[in-house]
């Protein structure tokens, strides 16, 4: 599972730094870092937080990339 | 409704975010023909602004930056390969590996590279580098977990601050050297360049202002310190040159496009323009290297080094692409973009530097929690927050319609009263950092030309 | 009918089993002065840019007259609810020091093993029965057992909490008639007693560390320092309240409106991953929360070309937003599903709920555990009997029946 958070939409709610801290860390009040690669322990939470993010900004992938042909 | 264009050959020049969200919305959107995605670096599209954050903390590794897949796209990929130029007549893009990709429709997204340190010799030391794509990251983290004692950045723009507060968030002693008043002032002007100023040497990191970095010294083919134009030097065992970008237009030197300097100028509908002005309907232009007319900011040609304007005009560019004339869309997305550094989540919505005024609105900059409106004659055109995103789509409204600038009165939480202050925007001359926002065109009272023209 | 009136009736407890036909006509209406001199604001979008202007306070000093419930409910200190930035921000920021993250961001992940734990003894005790109340069974004991472990609150004390909050709840109805200067007086006595219960409690752990969080707001310090102890009263008691009594509402919504949708209950069975979306629906189609009545512009504003003028009374009626056909697509289904869901279930912006990411968890938990045994079962009342307020809405009792 790959993410991708859009910052730009990001009002810093954190709710994904509650439902997956391992993931979504609050650097500081209001700054987001996350791990764009999801170890498959996370998937479940990941999920939940994706779905609670009050702004709809967290972009969930089942892997990196698009298929290369 | 007919004339939608779901068929046929599009190439897209340019692996990155745009090219990406580009093939995506194609796909989205039901274009079925055969698509072919050309890419300089090796790999798939990967998000840069970790690079400089996450990846510099030891928190993420560079290999996992990838951006995610949302849909399967169905394209050819050719990694590893730079277009050097297109045959406008036959329309075909030209490869460096010698083939010759035919189009119907093309999209130019090849965005922008780091600038390199004008001196060869002293940019080949080991120990100078650059930040821009994923290799680059992955060096710079490797050097600083080497535990340097003491990094040098050339450079206070937003890549270069961030540098520097991953530094000192490290533990590493760090040098920023800027040749302009003050970081950031290139994007956030006079006011928040001063709070930046005061923010990094809080943190410890040693900022000299107003000094360009004459020399870089070395010793054995290795880096070992740099010397300033006020005389000072320092030792040094890592130096990041981040001076701002260039944008990848000189593969189309010969294509007959508007395309300079400055990026490859395209109206509204992310369509190219040609050298003479005349607009093309199968060549399309989208992220940093675009330059495009916004009607927010009096038609200027804009061109963004922003993530959000790549995903947007991506999405635009795709959707014009396969669109009959009526059908397509304007890209009118406001400016807006972010930076964390020291702690702090600066946020900008806007075009800060499209102004002659700034205003505290809310908060105040000794408690470091703020907004700052921007205004010009009289209208709001930009706003940043620091650690107060959460109040931003209200000014993002006001710029949207254009409201008077100052702001009326009511804010709840404004603690530093005081009237607007000339904004500082400075000549993007006076600067080491390159501006993330240029404006292209030319002001009648200002005539700005933000674009650096090499140090 | 007369939409100066609209907030009355939308207050009528004979409508609180249905109000959405009202807020219909509250969209309908757009921004409505009502005869009280306040303005009722209903849709999405003019919502969205209320709760982000930084214009709007939440402080019910900012009101020019204020009513004299207001005032007397405010002759306490008020908690950061009822307060603006910078005063907000600070007592928000020190509260969430042991509850999120920056400083605990492991908080409310490391309860995800006790609350299915307290979910799956509460099924075990009504196992066998045929007649269940959900809400006296279910959806109350869950909330307010976790509430309590991680304030550190005696679980032998939850009666009297549970008094408490109810009649603190009941004071927040906005009938008139003879007893609501009752029910007012009720409720602040209920408010005191409960601040006074909370204040010793925590004074006792002064010096004392343990787990919980009333021991980390008076033994731990952060860059803002400590709350007073008037503060802190003030705050243990808003996060009591507010860290269970919106989630009993939103599980016991959640059973009621999954019993009415068997085709999305039956969905949500077939495939748990879409539990947490689920849950975001209905914080759209049925939150607990459904108005915030107490903001005021500091100055006067325009709200879909009315002047809404400084000082008067600001009410965000959030269910009517969350109806809104302007911003969701067939808003009155119920889609488990549904895209694009930014919903005003926890408010948005500066207030947003303190607690939401707790809520969100339990109720996914809650209901994941609860609806593989929903199948033989069905509403006994539909509608049930609500509860008075129209602000906190959910209903009294929630009984199901086998066969």
């Amino acid at each position: 599972m790959q993410i991708v958070v859009d910052l730009n939409r990001c009002q810093g709610y954190a709710q994904c730094a509650f439902l997956a801290p391992q993931v979504f860390e609050l650097h500081g009040e209001e700054a987001l870092m996350f791990t764009p690669a999801v170890p498959d322990d996370q998937r479940e939470r990941v999920h939940r937080a994706a779905a609670a993010c009050p702004v709809q900004a967290i972009v969930v992938g089942e892997r990196a990339g698009p298929g290369v042909r | 409704m007919s004339g939608e264009r779901y068929d046929g050959r599009i190439v897209v020049v340019g692996a990155s975010l745009a090219g990406l969200r580009a093939a995506e919305t194609l796909r989205d959107e039901g274009f079925a023909g055969s698509l072919t995605l050309v890419g300089e670096e090796p790999h798939l599209p990967y998000d840069r602004p970790p690079l400089s954050k996450q990846v510099l903390l030891g928190r993420v590794s560079a290999q996992d930056v990838g951006l995610p897949s949302r849909r399967d796209v169905d394209a050819r990929w050719k990694l590893g390969v730079r277009a050097r130029g297109i045959d406008p007549v036959a329309k075909q893009v030209l490869l460096d590996d010698g083939e010759r990709l035919p189009f119907d429709r093309l999209l130019i997204a090849t965005g922008t590279r780091a600038r390199a340190w004008p001196d060869p010799a002293e940019a080949a030391l080991d120990g100078v580098l650059t930040l821009r794509t994923r290799d680059d990251a992955d060096r710079l983290a490797e050097r600083l977990d080497a535990g340097p004692r003491r990094v040098l950045v050339i450079g206070a723009g937003f890549t270069g601050s961030e540098i520097a507060s991953a530094c000192r968030e490290r533990g590493l002693e760090v040098t920023v050297a800027e040749r302009g008043p003050a970081p950031l002032v290139g994007a956030l002007g006079g006011t928040l360049g001063a709070f930046a100023a005061r923010l990094q040497r809080a943190h410890g990191v040693d900022l000299r202002c107003g000094v360009t970095v004459t020399a870089l010294n070395g010793g054995n083919g290795r880096l070992t310190g740099a010397e300033f134009s006020d005389g000072s030097r320092i030792e040094a065992d890592v130096a990041v040159v981040a001076l701002g970008a260039v944008r990848n237009t000189e593969w189309l030197a010969g294509s007959g496009l508007a395309a300079g300097p400055r990026g490859v100028a395209c109206d509204a509908g992310c369509r190219a323009f040609d050298m003479y002005g005349i607009v093309t309907d199968d060549v399309f232009v989208a992220g940093d290297v675009a330059r495009f007319p916004h009607p927010l900011f009096e038609y200027q040609m804009l061109s963004l080094e922003h993530w959000g304007n790549a995903v947007a005009q991506a999405e635009v560019a795709a959707h014009n692409m396969v669109s009959p004339g009526p059908r397509r869309r304007p890209h009118l997305t406001v400016p807006a973009f972010w930076s964390s550094q020291f702690g702090l989540n600066i946020k900008s919505v806007g075009v800060p530097t499209f102004s002659d005024q700034v205003v505290i609105a809310q908060g105040s900059l000794r408690e470091g929690r703020l907004i700052a409106v921007y205004g010009y004659r009289g209208r709001v055109t930009a706003a940043v927050s620091v650690n107060r995103a959460k109040w931003l789509e209200h000014y993002q409204h006001l710029i949207e319609t254009a409201a008077p600038f100052p702001p009326g009165p009511g804010a709840a939480d404004l603690l530093d009263t005081g009237p607007p202050v000339s904004s500082d925007v400075p000549d993007p001359q006076h600067l080491s950092h390159g501006p993330t926002v240029a404006l292209t065109g030319h002001l009648p009272d200002r005539r700005l030309t933000l674009v650096r023209q090499g140090d | 009918m007369q939409p100066d009136t609209l907030f009355q009736r939308i207050t009528d407890y004979a409508n609180r089993a249905d109000p959405y036909p009202l807020y219909a006509e509250l969209r309908e209406n757009g921004v409505t002065r009502q005869d009280d001199g306040s303005y009722l604001v209903g849709t999405y979008h003019e919502i969205a840019a209320l709760l982000h202007d930084p214009r709007i306070s939440s402080d019910y000093r900012s009101r020019t007259h204020p009513d004299e419930a207001m005032i007397r409910r405010n002759e306490r200190p008020p908690s950061f609810i009822g307060l603006d930035d910078p005063e907000h921000d600070r007592l928000r920021r020190i509260a969430m020091r042991p509850f999120g993250p920056p400083h605990s961001p492991g908080r409310i992940d490391e309860l995800h093993g006790d609350i299915t734990r307290i979910a799956e003894e509460l099924i075990d005790a009504f196992r066998g029965a045929d007649r269940i109340d959900i809400v006296d069974e279910f959806a109350y004991p869950l909330p307010v057992t976790v509430i309590c472990r991680l304030l550190g609150v005696p679980h032998e004390d939850v009666p009297r909490i549970r008094a408490w909050t109810n009649a603190i709840i009941d004071s927040f109805d906005f009938t008139p008639g003879a007893d609501q200067e009752k029910r007012q007086q009720a409720g602040l006595d209920a408010r005191d007693a409960m601040a006074r219960y909370l204040g010793e409690l925590a004074g006792g752990r002064r010096g004392h560390p343990s787990e919980d969080m009333l021991s980390a707001l008076v033994n731990d310090a952060g860059p803002e320092g400590r709350l007073t102890d008037v503060e802190l009263m003030a705050t243990a008691t808003l996060l009591l309240i507010a860290g269970h009594e919106t989630t009993v509402n939103l599980i016991t919504n959640g059973v009621l409106t999954l019993l009415r949708h068997p085709d999305a209950h039956k969905r949500l069975r077939d495939e748990p991953g879409l539990m947490p979306r689920a849950v975001e629906e209905l914080l759209r189609y049925e939150p607990p929360v459904h108005m915030l009545p107490q903001r005021t512009p500091l100055a006067d504003i325009e709200v879909a070309g009315v002047t809404v003028p400084k000082g008067a009374p600001l009410i965000l009626m959030l269910a009517s937003g969350n109806r809104d056909p302007l911003r969701f697509d067939d808003p009155d289904r119920f889609d488990p599903e549904r895209e694009d869901n930014q919903h005003f279930g926890f408010g948005s912006g500066i207030h947003n709920c303190f607690g939401a990411p707790l809520a969100r968890l339990e109720t996914q938990i809650a209901l994941g555990a609860l609806l593989p045994y929903l199948d033989d079962f069905h509403l006994l009342d539909d509608p049930p009997p609500y509860r008075r307020s129209p602000l906190l809405r959910g209903p009294r009792h929630l009984l199901i029946a086998r066969g």
